[in-house]
């Protein structure tokens, strides 16, 4: 772990803040601490908005939380409602759902991703790679893509809309529909919206195959910031289906250690409270996750596209297995440790999403008519789900008379706390440092933030005696004027 | 019936029959009237003033008053438009009713009237009442938050089912609804999803348990028509429960 989470005297440094974090969903900033030299002495990511959703769904009927907590955010919705409804699934014993049931459910989460990683790449995060650093502020962002690279931005607006299509159909709305049921979904598609969905595919396809070749391209121009900047060393953590093949939508748990070996395989996830816990920190309303076996400092990990395409042993369709081989062999038979390879990782899914469409809308099952399963009640269910940002889990208790008792949701982004304030600071060692600080420079710590595609929205909600740190910052200047903390035993005391 | 037994309701001639309400007399003539409280199964109450109209001038509630030779009413005003749009507003901040979360939406009697009168945000102050969901009955739930004090499930299960099992309790704006039994839960009652108290929410207050948003969006009630198409959540045999209508 980097030494730059706490600067041992903070009364004598400036405070710097990035804030608003910029091109990121939610709300978050990043504050510097540095000396009179520019040396970074401490960097910090945090999320400054509050949800609170574990506490507000408590007293509420379990059939009725899948549709709740998808308002947990807008990008990608359709992941938190899978979550909630394959743990709800357990709740009504439906230990099987049926599998028109489950290919619809296949169908709503691969255009969700679809969607999700193109808002991510052309909208958010395109501008990193088609703009230089010192590029204006005002230029840096979709507007400029869409004056100076008008395909590339059409076929980003072009990918979502197709991503959101899909979902559309299988969930009746864009955004926050509600196809899924406890134990299984209201509706399979008709011929007619097979067809709608098919005629557009091959071209999504193609397009996820012309990214994949500006990556690529970009990384031949400069394979040096590629493989230094913001890269750290972590452990991985996501879900594996039986044969070891990426899959989005079910498995089990797997977690590789730095040099790639596998520290856990296959674990049902329903399980995840053995090899997974959370620290807190006073300063952070987001917990931070780790691998018990591990510890705290040893044990914190990375999910989502680059630890699910380092994690598994192939990907079941032949575009995006291809893509992976060639990403994988950056790496010389360990993980591919790049932070920047996460755009690079998202866009082999994006194609493996366009393809695994294309499979389900082949399948005949998603015109079936057994759309519902249910069984003997239970008291508690876990849901997980590999959602675009990375493995989400959803896990609920209900009382006698079904209303949730206790919720935890560990978000995809949550997973990845440590890994990005890891990632700041090796940015602020490796390229602030010691330099009079500029918006280009800053601009190179968001760089690193983004590439995590945070959704910082969905990351904070427990609520009670949570640690808190909290300043009192000079308006003018910057300065810190005060400060507060409040531990996790609930003790407040002076933090200067 | 006879040609000069009628009013005019919105300058349009309407019969009616000795007895009938202004109300009755227009639905019976295919005018819809908005409102809430309203059912016609059940004695008028007049207590949501959704269907206020214009009679001669004057503001008067169409369900609780009676039709007479020469009236001239008003339903469809911009006055009385903007009236409705302010009660239906009071009801949504007096309760909870989160309309996205809720599996009632899209066929929501509530909802649809406040869609019909124009009514697109809250515009008042929310009070937030914290109120607790009843879940103790083996087949059903009360959702407090949701309830507009319309009495129809009061009526009902005192009129129909014979239970007297729901009441209003408190006055003015401490009224609220209650169930009859010394521990106040449905659970300790002999209620059952067949009953007609079950079947006339005109909101997501009561609902059959362990399920919800069966029905895709884009087929529910009021998906694809307006609610003076459709007709009420109560009368819509279809309907029942809140469950599929094919």
């Amino acid at each position: 772990m980097s030494t730059l989470e706490t600067a041992a005297q903070p009364e004598y440094l400036r405070r710097i803040a990035i804030d608003p974090l910029s091109r990121v969903e939610g709300h978050g900033k990043v504050t510097l601490l540095v000396d009179r030299d520019h040396h970074v002495r401490q960097a910090r990511l945090h999320i400054v908005e509050f949800r609170g959703f574990e506490k507000f769904i408590q007293g509420r009927p379990y059939w009725e939380v899948p549709v709740v907590v998808q308002r947990l955010c807008g990008i990608c919705p359709v992941s938190h409602n899978l979550a909630a409804s394959k743990a709800v699934d357990q709740l009504v014993g439906a230990s099987q759902i049926t599998p028109t049931a489950e290919k619809i459910r296949r169908l709503m989460h691969y255009g969700q991703t679809l969607q999700s990683h193109a808002v991510h790449f052309f909208h958010l995060a395109s501008p990193d790679f088609l703009f230089d650093f010192d590029d204006p502020a005002a230029h840096r962002n979709v507007g400029g893509v869409m004056a100076d690279f008008p395909d590339i931005a059409r076929q980003g607006v072009r990918l979502r809309k197709y991503g959101q299509e899909v979902i559309q159909i299988t969930t009746g709305k864009r955004v926050h529909g509600s196809g899924n049921v406890p134990g299984g979904v209201n509706k399979a598609l008709t011929l007619q919206e097979r067809n709608y969905l098919l005629a557009d595919l091959d071209l999504m396809i193609q397009w996820g195959r012309n990214i994949l070749k500006l990556i690529k391209q970009a990384y031949a121009l400069n394979p040096g910031y590629f493989t230094h900047f913001a890269t750290i060393h972590s452990n991985y953590l996501g879900l594996v289906r039986t044969d070891g093949g990426l899959d989005l939508y079910h498995g089990g748990l797997r977690a590789r250690n730095d040099r790639g070996d596998i520290l856990f395989d296959h674990l049902d996830y329903r399980r995840y409270a053995q090899v997974l816990r959370e620290q807190v920190k006073p300063w952070s309303y987001m917990k931070f996750p780790f691998i018990h076996s591990l510890g705290p400092d040893k044990g914190w990990y990375r999910v989502g596209p680059l630890a699910r395409v380092n994690n598994c042993d192939f990907i079941p369709t032949p575009l995006a297995e291809a893509e992976r081989r060639e990403f994988a062999a950056l790496g010389e038979g360990q993980p591919v440790h790049l932070t920047l390879a996460y755009h690079w990782a998202r866009m082999i899914e994006l194609l493996h999403a366009a393809e695994a469409i294309q499979e389900l809308l082949l399948d005949p099952d998603i015109f079936g008519d057994e759309l519902v399963v249910c069984g003997e009640m239970t008291r508690e269910g876990v849901g997980v789900i590999e959602a675009p940002r990375g493995t989400l889990f959803h896990h609920y208790r209900i009382n006698e008379d079904g209303l949730i008792e206790k919720a935890n949701l560990i978000v995809s982004t949550t997973n990845n706390n440590q890994a990005m304030n890891e990632s700041i600071r090796q940015v602020a060692e490796r390229y602030l440092d010691g330099k009079e600080l500029t918006e280009p420079l800053l601009n190179q710590i968001e760089v690193a933030v983004r590439a995590y595609d945070p959704c910082l929205s969905c990351a904070t909600h427990a609520l009670g005696q949570m640690p808190l740190y909290v300043e009192l910052v000079e308006e003018e200047s910057g300065a810190v004027v005060d400060s507060l903390t409040r531990d996790v035993d609930g003790v407040v005391r002076d933090a200067r | 019936m006879s040609a000069d037994r009628s009013f005019t309701l919105d300058g349009r001639r309407v019969p009616f029959q000795d007895g009938q309400t202004i109300m009755a007399a227009a639905l019976a003539a295919g005018v819809y009237i908005p409102h809430l409280c309203f059912n016609p199964e059940f004695a008028p109450h007049g207590s949501c003033r959704v269907c206020l109209v214009k009679v001669n001038g004057r503001v008067q509630a169409a369900c609780t008053t009676p039709a007479a030779v020469g009236q001239a009413v008003q339903n469809e005003t911009g006055e009385l438009r903007e009236i409705r749009r302010g009660i239906l507003q009071m009801l949504f901040v007096e309760g909870n009713h989160v309309c996205p979360a809720c599996e009632k939406s899209g066929a929501c009697q509530l909802q649809a009237v406040a869609y019909y009168v124009g009514m697109l945000a809250p515009h008042y102050t929310h009070f937030y009442p914290r109120r607790p969901v009843d879940a103790s009955h083996p087949e059903a739930v009360i959702d407090f938050n949701r309830c507009i004090l319309c009495e129809l499930c009061v009526r009902a299960s005192r009129d129909v089912d014979g239970k007297n099992i729901f009441a209003v309790q408190g006055r003015g704006i401490q009224a609220h609804l209650v169930v009859n039994t010394p521990s106040g839960k449905l659970g300790a009652t002999d209620f059952s999803v067949t009953d007609k108290a079950a079947q006339v929410c005109p909101t997501g207050a009561i609902l059959t348990k362990h399920r919800g948003y069966e029905i895709p969006i884009g087929q529910r009630l009021y998906d694809r028509k307006p609610i003076s198409v459709v007709g009420d959540v109560a009368t819509l045999a279809e309907s029942k429960g809140g469950r599929r209508h094919e």
